[in-house]
């Protein structure tokens, strides 16, 4: 038998690269350097005030929980048999375990504990299971939708590196959540960001929390498996 | 919540060094030029001063207008001439205060 | 006397200058009071293509010495297009070890940033950059 295709072959899959880039290697020089610097990266003040929320309130998270690494490279994940995103497990513990009121969505409250508890897993590479529910999120990924009738994979999958605007579009994976946007000037959580790209596709945005959300949030993890977390990360 | 702070002083320098500060602090910095939905102008309040003091003496100052960006960030330099504290203080709009504070070790 | 006093108003043909341009004209004048700013010694570092004019890193840095003799007292930024002409005013002296600033801006448009430095001995420099605009893709609306 000749072995010389197998060998092609074998050449051929070890010289396949991982050509995802995170949403921060398509950013400027000048925005990179507002995330590399802890002391910099606006995002990092609601890292301390996340610190202080994880010790407050009798119980605190601190009681029950040593510390957060890896956890939110895992989510969306099942809880109680519900898929839940970090900030939805957020307000698990806090209805459940500590019977108080669960944080409204993109809060300061919950978007400092989401970053302090994000920072944790920062380096580490993306690691959320399996689930039915990744191929409903792939399929919404994938739908075209809104009135300019676009799908989210028509720019992040195939138009990913070029330009929309004065903007270069990026892969779409989000190893930086929550992120301090530029155009925010403040935290916010991938589903805000979701949200934006539905309003810009001119679509009817899923409200925050809705289980297409959270679908689309494990989608969008699960293509990213493997990625390293930089979160809190800044984008433009 | 109180603003929060982030101070990047180098813990400790040489005399005669020059040394690079930072100084990043949490505040929204409105403009005063956005109008709500219903079209009632939103009120400025922005930072409008921050100043650094070395041992007591002022070695920056810096005032604000509204196009400096929210979270006003700051990086200036000084010379490191004898251990102490620096002080860092800010004022704006709506009375608002803050100050931080951190040592420095000057050999 | 030197008639290139203002780097980027009075270089703009007449049909040119707008209402911001004068109002940065006239915020300019407020600081120079009467005096002759030349161009040079200043320099500005602002990216050529912003990503998002909402947080902008800028820079400015004056050559000068710095001893107790020959310094930088301050240096006043100022922008065309923004809705208020001033960015900020930066206060050094000799402790300062090097004239250079940092920090983030709004820019609201394409357009053209002004610094003016004025030296311990009275005297004024200016240095300007310009920089291009453009609107986030993908926004909520409010």
């Amino acid at each position: 038998m000749n072995a010389l295709p197998l060998l092609f072959v074998v050449v051929a899959s070890v010289a396949l690269a991982d050509d995802r880039r995170s949403g921060y290697e398509f950013m400027s020089r000048s925005t990179q350097a507002m995330q590399d610097d802890d002391m910099s990266n606006p995002a990092m003040l609601w890292v301390l005030d996340g610190e202080a929320l994880w010790k407050a309130g009798k119980p605190s998270c601190a009681s029950c929980h040593a510390d957060m690494k890896g956890v939110a490279a895992r989510y969306p994940a099942v809880s109680s048999g519900r898929l839940v995103n970090l900030e939805q497990r957020i307000n698990l513990c806090r209805t459940e375990q500590q019977l108080v009121k669960p944080y409204a969505y993109e809060s300061k409250e919950l978007l400092s504990l989401t970053a302090y508890i994000a920072l944790q897993s920062r380096g580490m590479p993306i690691a959320v299971k399996d689930d039915p529910a990744v191929q409903k999120g792939k399929a919404l990924y994938e739908q075209r939708q809104g009135q300019l009738n676009m799908s989210c994979a028509q720019c992040h999958d195939q138009q990913a590196g070029r330009h929309l605007g004065g903007s270069v579009i990026p892969q779409g994976h989000p190893t930086g959540y929550p992120i301090y946007r530029l155009e925010w000037q403040t935290l916010g959580s991938l589903e805000r960001r979701l949200r934006n790209c539905l309003i810009g596709i001119r679509a009817e945005p899923y409200g925050y929390g809705a289980p297409e959300m959270v679908e689309l949030e494990l989608y969008l993890m699960s293509r990213a498996r493997g990625m390293k977390m930089d979160a809190p990360g800044v984008r433009p | 919540m109180a603003a929060r702070a982030l101070l990047r002083v180098p813990q400790r320098a040489r005399r005669g060094e020059v040394i690079e500060i930072r100084a990043l602090i949490s505040h929204i910095m409105e403009t005063g030029f956005r109008h709500s939905e219903r079209g009632a102008s939103i009120a400025r309040d922005i930072i409008t001063s921050f100043r650094c003091t070395y041992n007591g003496t002022e070695i920056f100052r810096a005032r604000f207008y509204p196009a400096i960006a929210a979270n006003p960030f700051i990086t200036f330099t000084t010379i490191a001439t004898e251990s102490g504290t620096l002080r860092f203080e800010w004022s704006g709009d709506n009375e608002f205060t803050a100050s931080e504070s951190a040592a420095i070790m000057v050999e | 006397m030197n008639r290139r006093i203002f780097v980027l108003s009075l270089a703009l043909a007449p049909w040119m200058r707008t209402a911001r341009a004068d109002a940065m004209h006239d915020a300019m004048s407020a600081v120079l009071q009467g005096a002759t700013p030349r161009e040079g010694r200043v320099t500005i570092e602002l990216p050529p293509l912003v990503e998002n004019g909402n947080t902008v890193p800028f820079s400015v840095s004056v050559e000068s010495p710095m001893t107790e003799r020959d310094h930088v007292r301050s240096i006043h930024v100022f922008n065309e297009k923004n809705p208020q002409p001033n960015i900020g005013d930066f206060f050094l002296g000799p402790r300062a070890g090097r004239a250079a600033v940092s920090t983030r801006i709004r820019l609201a448009d394409t357009q053209t940033v002004v610094a003016l430095a004025q030296m311990s001995d009275g005297s004024w420099w200016s240095g300007s950059a310009s920089v291009i605009v453009t609107l986030a893709a993908c926004t909520e609306i409010n």
